[in-house]
């Protein structure tokens, strides 16, 4: 046990009374635990609406025809429903919520390095979220694009495409600002001996991540500018009657909404990466290929985004190009899951809920990955653009990747964020229903995609039925799997010490002071001498 | 804390780095009168990045900062300029 | 260090605030980058038209232009160097040139734009949409990369106004001068767009 745990406790952070008291004390604090917990309610709250939008979805898809709605509502549905989960959710995800909360502490500092700037940055999220919300009620009505925004239709409906896109310039620009701080952060605040290649590896997936918030986004944020000019001003860009080249409009898209996906699960590869080796009670396998393939994944993820575009009429050496640079990006995921099986082996696995969330992760993400081959592949590619297996894909990576993550890092770190302890019992069997349903749910989709179904249609042919049937099922049972671990989680208990302090045995910095932590994370800012997966470095 | 950057640009330096601009944008100017075809566009950009070049490394002190934020600024543009090359492997060859 | 909820644990460290600013500079660099990616597409798909509308935009105004932002960029420079030496009055000097010169840019700006008005051409106007895609596309184009350069500019302004007036009340001094830098690194960067910009649309033809 560190020196920290027998040291008399400080007032943890939820508790701590400032100036102001209260709701103020929250909206207006810059600690960044407590800035972490305020995307996690705003977060949480925001997904789960999705996940509602999503099983409405599937309710209209479980037989042919009109079922519970419209066609015009479906993809009213289906838009809200991609803004949501990816701008409101999965982007900010892990970054926003564990990123913020642990990454000062893991690196032995008090704070990040602009904590003004990361409350503001909340303020944005939440501004856009709002933004993005209201065009469900404002103008002629919700918009029907999809979350693409695809041109020359999102500068025709008459639907409130416009403030979606500003609402999601508005994320944009929270995302930056994150991006931003982080990589300051692990630039200037690690504490005395760490060096970057003593930093835990979810540092350097959030350092890999910040840089691609950083440069991707504003590709993104002055292409939606642009969506404006041309909805607003007519200005031509995306409008083949004014000159313009919507496949232009989808580069550009691209070209942020591809990295997008490595903001999603790069996060997400780190906190598996932490979940694992502590649960292997071992030093990581390849501590230096995890860091490094965390920053090459970001790197070559910048130049494969054609890889969405291969149907859209793009010239051919282009569609080769992609093909090829999208099969170079898998190498450096896949050194990733090599090493995380390394680091099982021979490690003293305990068997506990964070660790089922990463074995549920590794396997759903797998087949994701392995899809994505199939995408990857132009030959293939061309048969599945646009169909269900495509939607069964991005489900099973961001989904499966980042949303099991999620859910794995709040088992993993939620003694320590919120001092309690949940049952591990009911955790396990929620995560087996959840599991199941999401199989259920998720893999028929593939089979349709090959007989052919096509997304984004609130009907199908009948041959489509019995599969749908399978899949929309699936989300119920999915559904109650996620009922049963919210619920579990809610009913935790206050816990002892020796229960929430380090319950896993953890050897980074975070599980070294008490949980919750106090205010300014650590009494003195520790010296560091070893490696952070080596015991122990002790904590004053 | 603050930096010990005893590191002073005379005035002097300045004005010569501001001389040396105006002299490449008159350069640049000259160039694009002549009639090179397709090399107009060439000559003007390579003039104009030798311009932000002196000015990222004088006006904005990139000589003197430390090598990680050149390296930063390098990789910058680079993943810019792979952006552009990677878009015109598709409107070159449609 | 007591920590209030409401007082951040902020620390001087200028290092990173001078990082910031450059990670800062990035994003803008990446912002401007894909409108430049847009004017090129188009410049390679209807070079002819590119060739003959550039001629509708006055060279010497946009070569005045250029001009007032290079000497900006170096009177900024220059007021750095006479913080660093404690010198207050020259600081300010420098500082109200640039801001000044800024103003001279706008004011430029106006008058361009407002002949072009005048003449019925800016984005979605009738007779703008009765040319030819390739003219439409740069005028577009113009109006939008020089429109989004001079609301920079703007900004750049003001936030060098601010700065003036710490320089004035002494908190910005020899000792501390981290935002009067990164002030200055934000306007070299508004130079530095423009250093594109001006050939690309009134030059090259």
């Amino acid at each position: 046990m560190s020196a920290d745990h027998k040291s008399p406790r400080l007032p943890g952070y939820l508790e701590y009374q400032g100036k102001h008291k209260g709701l103020l004390a929250w909206i207006l604090s810059t600690d960044h635990k407590r800035i972490g917990l305020l995307y996690f309610y705003c977060m949480s709250t925001l997904a789960l609406a999705g996940v509602v939008l999503g099983l409405l979805m599937k309710l209209e898809l479980i037989a042919p025809g009109q079922t519970i709605m419209t066609a015009q509502s479906y993809n009213g549905l289906f838009t809200l429903h991609g803004l949501t989960m990816i701008f409101l959710f999965v982007i900010p995800g892990l970054i926003a919520v564990y990123g913020n909360f642990m990454l000062p502490i893991m690196i032995g500092a008090r704070d990040v390095a602009f904590p003004k700037i990361n409350l503001l940055s909340w303020y944005l999220y939440l501004l856009g979220a709002l933004i993005v919300l209201a065009s469900q009620f404002l103008g002629d009505g919700p918009p029907d694009t999809g979350w693409t925004f695809y041109a020359p239709y999102s500068l025709q409906t008459h639907t409130n495409v416009l403030a979606a896109v500003t609402g999601a310039f508005i994320l944009g620009f929270s995302s930056i600002l994150t991006g931003l701080n982080f990589v300051v952060t692990m630039h200037q605040m690690r504490a005395p001996g760490m060096g970057f290649f003593r930093m835990p590896l979810f540092g350097w997936a959030l350092y890999g991540t910040a840089w691609i918030q950083l440069l991707a986004t504003p590709v993104v944020g002055i292409t939606f500018l642009m969506v404006v000019a041309e909805r607003v001003l007519h200005i031509g860009f995306f409008d083949p009657t004014l000159g313009g080249d919507p496949i232009l409009y989808q580069h550009l898209f691209w070209i942020y909404s591809h990295p997008a996906v490595y903001i999603m699960i790069l996060p997400a590869m780190g906190a598996i990466t932490e979940i694992i080796i502590t649960f292997s009670n071992r030093i990581v396998f390849g501590y230096k290929a995890i860091a490094l393939s965390s920053l090459a994944i970001a790197f070559v993820g910048y130049f494969v985004w054609g890889h969405h575009m291969f149907t859209s009429g793009m010239s051919d050496t282009a569609r080769w190009a992609f093909s090829l640079l999208t099969f170079l990006v898998a190498i450096p995921s896949a050194i990733k899951v090599f090493n995380w099986t390394a680091t099982l082996y021979k490690g003293s696995i305990d068997l506990q809920p964070p660790f089922w969330w990463a074995m549920a992760f590794i396997f759903v993400f797998m087949i994701g990955g392995f899809s994505g081959l199939v995408l990857g592949a132009i030959a293939t590619d061309v048969h599945v653009q646009d169909t269900a297996f495509v939607v069964a894909h991005f489900h099973y990576i961001v989904f499966g990747g980042t949303g099991f993550a999620f859910f794995g890092a709040l088992h993993y770190w939620y003694p320590k964020m919120f001092g309690k302890v949940y049952n591990r019992r009911r955790a396990n069997i929620g995560l087996l229903i959840f599991f199941i349903g999401f199989n259920l749910l998720y893999f028929p989709m593939f089979i349709l995609g090959l007989m052919g179904m096509p997304r984004r249609y609130f009907d199908y042919l009948p041959e489509f039925h019995a599969w749908n049937i399978v899949s929309t099922a699936g989300s119920w049972i999915l559904a109650t799997g996620l009922i049963f671990i919210i619920t579990n989680l809610l009913k935790a208990r206050k816990g002892t010490s020796e229960e929430i302090d380090n319950p896993w045995n953890g050897r980074t910095l975070e599980w070294q002071i008490q949980s919750p932590p106090p205010p300014e994370n650590f009494k003195e800012i520790p010296v560091i001498t070893k490696g952070p997966y080596e015991r122990h470095n002790t904590v004053a | 804390m603050s930096e010990e950057k005893q590191h002073i640009v005379s005035y002097k330096n300045n004005a010569l780095v501001l001389v040396a601009l105006l002299c490449l944008t008159m350069l640049t100017v000259a160039i694009t009168s002549v009639e090179l075809g397709p090399w107009n566009v060439t000559a003007a950009m390579l003039i104009a990045s030798l311009k932000v070049g002196i000015i990222l490394t004088y006006f904005m002190h990139l000589k003197f900062e430390h090598v990680i934020l050149r390296m930063m600024v390098i990789m910058v543009v680079l993943v810019f300029t792979a952006l552009i090359v990677i878009t015109f492997f598709d409107y070159l060859y449609r | 260090m007591e920590q209030t909820s409401s007082h951040s644990i902020e620390h001087r460290d200028d290092t990173a605030s001078k990082l910031g600013m450059w990670l800062f500079i990035f994003t803008e660099i990446l912002l401007f980058g894909g409108l430049f990616i847009v004017y090129s597409v188009y410049r390679y798909k209807y070079p002819v038209a590119f060739h003959l509308a550039n001629q509708e935009l006055n060279r010497s105004v946009g070569l005045v232009n250029t001009i007032i932002l290079l000497i900006s960029s170096m009177t900024v420079a220059m007021s750095v160097s006479a913080i660093q030496q404690g010198k207050k009055k020259l600081t300010i000097t420098l500082l109200a040139i640039t801001i000044f010169l800024a103003l001279l840019f706008l004011v430029n700006k106006y008058f361009e734009w407002g002949i072009k008005f005048q003449h019925g051409l800016y984005p979605g106007s009738s007779i703008l949409h009765e040319l030819s895609h390739g003219d439409i596309l740069f005028f577009g184009l113009y109006f939008f990369m020089t429109g989004l350069h001079a609301l920079h500019i703007i900004i750049g302004m003001t936030l060098l106004a601010v700065i003036l007036a710490k320089v004035k009340n002494e908190r910005i001094n020899s000792g501390d001068f981290v935002l009067l830098e990164n002030g200055g690194l934000y306007w070299h960067l508004v130079d530095l767009i423009w250093i594109f910009l001006f050939p690309l649309f009134y030059l090259i033809h």
